[in-house]
């Protein structure tokens, strides 16, 4: 599983990955998760459906990704309200 | 003669360097700041073209890496996703009764496939606080990618978190109706092409582009 995080000026960068099997590794996935999360970033799980449809789904904890999930990305909350120029 | 020049000398430089001083203290100071924040990784660094076209190619690559290929084809060549909304009686999909176009860094528009009638603007974005380039804008197609993520998860949150307006605050109505007729020709030549990995999938909305309306 790899933990991605979008950055502006960059693209996403790749901030931990390993196998969610191996209890160290998955130590190490979690903590990274948390400090995300505790940044105020959003999580989400791109998911494909066995219809083809794809989808993403947004987790608030390591537990609620999908232990078979190859990726969760990172990204700013939603804010509205943005200046009129950039929307 | 020699003293006199070497003392009017000696004054000059001295009246040279009292009034120099305040301007060389300010500019030393102002390079030690500089390179202070240097040195903390958040100085006020300039526009780089060369890393706003990798950050964005990279972004190009996650969202094709996110959504369909169908939905891939229609950002590379429209430069907008349509997705499907959800909360309809009709579910999401090709026959739901509303649709979202995201753009990268504008509003995401909510409209009637059926018709092409505009319903709403949603301005929402995803600003980075921590500015790692100097900028809390993610890179275009990271900004889509973003937004298509929060819509397909939670539609209702994201729509509870931006600003809605009606059509034309923001974006251009004129040129959403015509994103909304270059799309459906867009689908259109996409099903009669057999060859095309998109075909044949969910595009046909029964709606006709010289039956649109202004909101």
């Amino acid at each position: 599983m790899k933990l991605l995080r979008m950055k502006p000026g960059h693209g996403e960068i790749v901030l931990a990955e390993g196998d969610v099997a191996v209890p160290e590794q998955e130590r190490e996935l979690i903590e990274a998760f948390r400090r995300e999360l505790d940044a105020g970033m959003w999580a989400a799980v791109p998911t494909r459906a066995p219809s083809g449809r794809r989808e993403a789904e947004l987790v608030k904890s390591f537990a609620e990704v999908p232990r078979d999930a190859e990726r969760v990305i990172f990204f700013p909350r939603a804010a509205g309200g943005a200046p009129p120029a950039s929307g | 003669m020699g003293l006199a020049l070497g003392t009017a000398a000696v004054v000059l430089v001295v009246l040279l360097w009292e009034l120099a001083r305040p301007t060389l203290k300010r500019a030393l100071a102002r390079s030690h700041e500089l390179w202070a924040a240097r040195r903390r990784g958040n100085a006020p660094l300039g526009y780089d073209p060369g890393r706003e076209r990798r950050a964005e190619q990279r972004a190009r690559a996650l969202l094709r890496s996110c959504v369909t290929e169908r939905d891939w084809e229609m950002y590379r060549d429209l430069g907008f996703l349509r997705v499907w909304g959800g909360l309809g009686d009709r579910g999401r999909g090709s026959g739901a009764a509303y649709a979202y176009l995201i753009y990268p860094h504008k509003p995401i528009v909510a409209y009637m496939p059926q018709t092409g009638e505009l319903l709403n603007e949603y301005c929402v974005a995803f600003p980075d606080h921590s500015k790692p380039y100097g900028s809390s804008r993610l890179p275009d197609s990271d900004d889509v990618l973003a937004k298509w993520m929060a819509l397909t998860a939670d539609e209702r949150r994201l729509v509870g978190e931006a600003n809605m307006h009606l059509p034309g605050r923001q974006v251009d109505p004129d040129r959403v109706r015509r994103d909304i007729v270059r799309l459906r020709r867009w689908e259109q030549r996409l099903s009669a092409d057999p060859a095309s990995p998109a075909s044949g999938r969910g595009g046909s909305s029964g709606w006709d582009p010289d039956n649109i309306r202004a909101a």
